[in-house]
């Protein structure tokens, strides 16, 4: 039988809707299938706001959405507050240099202000892990997590699937290969989430002491995750090679023996491309360190998509901050 | 519920073909025309005028799909919110004679958001209004150029426009809600 729906545009219900009920975005390991699905056709309606000639809509109008970083960032803090303005959005920024966290503020009292003077919702990058879990148990507004400590930083694992599926089509099925420091990563560990949940076959490579023992552990309830420490042997066949940014910082903490030997054995330049698929993609979340995990050719190459992956996290984010910003609270059962 | 059908197939083809005669001859030939179309049913309605233009006047008129979403009023007010469709505008609206198809008039919200939307596509030359079905109501000051049929419709009533790309079937109906 037909339903009024379909043709009267007057009313919010009756066209369909994008149910998102979640508060906050803690990981990717929240999300199931049809979020995925939701997220990545709301950022191709995304993308093509942001080609038109003139990309600002005031959809957002009367939200306020404020960024709180603890730690340092270029692209995804400057990339929400990109969003934010192009939906018509109010953002505000702070830093921990610059706001009262320097006088000894603890996150939960700023968080509680930020809600107080009128944040809608919050994006929060602290250097310890679990940070916007316990930011998002004090406040009404949502929080974004965009990088806490190792754990997770979902909104650019969001950003480099749905680059993936921009070059590949569907994941499913297709091979992944994450190149380097996974242990400390939290963009790897929340690409492995994703990659999961979308049904991807995962290869984990880097030096022994940089791969996490809980894959090998839970082997067998991980049956799509393979780690090896040979780099021939994971790039064969590969359909995506994402790389990470190897953190030089911890090299004097003697977890990789030295740096010219990480070079020999993982990093991803014209030789060793050449062993994954012709068609393989190369990613990284940056920064890039050129000449160390990846050549600058490569970096700069035919295969790269790091720059589609800038572009493309503008979008995302864009798609986050309007299904937060229009979230369903009181959704019939 | 009562549901009537007042529109069948071969009947919404000659209201189509008249639709696009209209057009051309109020904008005085092709030239600069481009019909865009509000997602979901405008956008089909478009590209059916634009065939009908095309069959008579051997021209391509170009067609667009537009996502009004982002420029609705009511974004906030309670219930979820709709799901975004990805608009194609194949080129700048700049001097363009645009005419904004939908299948039906009703509150005006729409069309005035989707007059929000196209003003991020550039400057057109003017803006008309083409509905398939008006059927009363306004709550804002817009009017249709291009009516395919007037329906007015008491508050209890609402219309159903069928297409066959989308619903397997052209019919228009009036559903009617018990009171």
């Amino acid at each position: 039988m037909p339903t009024q729906s379909k043709s009267d545009k007057s009313e919010p219900t009756k066209s369909e809707p994008a149910i998102w009920l979640r508060k906050d975005l803690l990981d990717t390991a929240d999300l199931n299938l049809a979020d995925f699905n939701l997220i990545f056709e709301t950022t191709d309606a995304m993308i093509e706001v942001r080609e038109r000639p003139i990309a600002r809509t005031t959809t957002l109008r009367g939200t306020t959405l404020a960024t709180l970083f603890y730690e340092n960032s270029t692209r995804t803090r400057a990339s929400f507050e990109i969003a934010g303005k192009a939906l018509g959005a109010d953002v505000v920024n702070l830093s921990a240099s610059q706001s009262s966290v320097g006088k000894g503020e603890s996150l939960i009292d700023t968080v509680r202000t930020l809600e107080a003077i009128g944040a809608d919702i919050l994006v929060l990058r602290h250097p310890l892990s679990g940070a916007s879990t316990l930011a998002s148990k004090y406040t009404n507004a949502s929080v974004i997590n965009a990088g806490d400590g190792m754990h997770a930083h979902p909104t650019q694992a969001l950003l480099d699937l749905f680059t993936i599926k921009q070059h590949l089509g569907e994941l499913s099925g297709r091979k992944i290969v994450i190149v380097g420091d996974i242990l400390h990563s939290r963009v790897a560990r929340s690409n492995i989430w994703a990659l999961l949940t979308l049904g991807a076959q995962i290869t984990l490579c880097g030096p022994a002491t940089l791969l996490p023992k809980y894959f090998t552990q839970h082997k067998s309830d991980l049956q799509n995750v393979t780690v090896t420490t040979n780099l021939k042997t994971a790039l064969s066949n590969a359909d995506v090679v994402m790389t990470l940014r190897l953190q030089k910082e911890r090299q004097r903490n003697s977890i990789i023996p030295s740096l010219s030997e990480y070079i020999r054995n993982y990093q991803i330049n014209n030789d060793t491309i050449a062993l994954a698929k012709s068609t393989a993609i190369v990613m990284h979340p940056g920064p890039v360190n050129a000449g160390f995990e990846i050549s600058q050719e490569v970096a700069e190459g035919k295969q790269s998509v790091i720059s589609a992956q800038v572009t493309n996290g503008v979008a995302i984010r864009m798609a986050l901050l309007y299904l937060f910003a229009t979230r369903t609270t009181d959704f019939p059962a | 519920m009562s549901i009537t059908v007042i529109q069948e197939a071969n009947e919404i083809e000659r209201t189509i073909r008249r639709l696009a005669h209209e057009v051309i001859e109020n904008n005085q030939g092709t030239s600069e025309l481009i019909l865009i179309g509000i997602l979901t049913r405008g956008a089909t309605l478009a590209e059916r005028i634009a065939t009908e233009i095309g069959n008579f006047e051997n021209v391509q008129i170009p067609t667009g799909a537009l996502d009004i979403v982002l420029h609705r009023d009511d974004l906030k007010m309670s219930g979820p919110a709709p799901k975004l469709q990805k608009s194609t505008i194949p080129k700048s609206l700049d001097g363009m004679t645009v005419v904004l198809v939908d299948d039906v008039l009703y509150t005006g919200r729409t069309c005035r958001a989707a007059l929000d939307a196209l003003m991020n596509y550039g400057r057109p030359a003017s803006v008309r209004l083409a509905v398939y079905i008006d059927r009363g109501h306004r709550e804002l000051p817009i009017r249709p150029d291009f009516i395919g049929r007037n329906i007015p419709t008491a508050p209890n009533q609402s219309i159903l426009v069928e297409l066959n790309e989308i619903d397997g079937v052209d019919r228009v109906s009036v559903i009617e809600e018990e009171l």
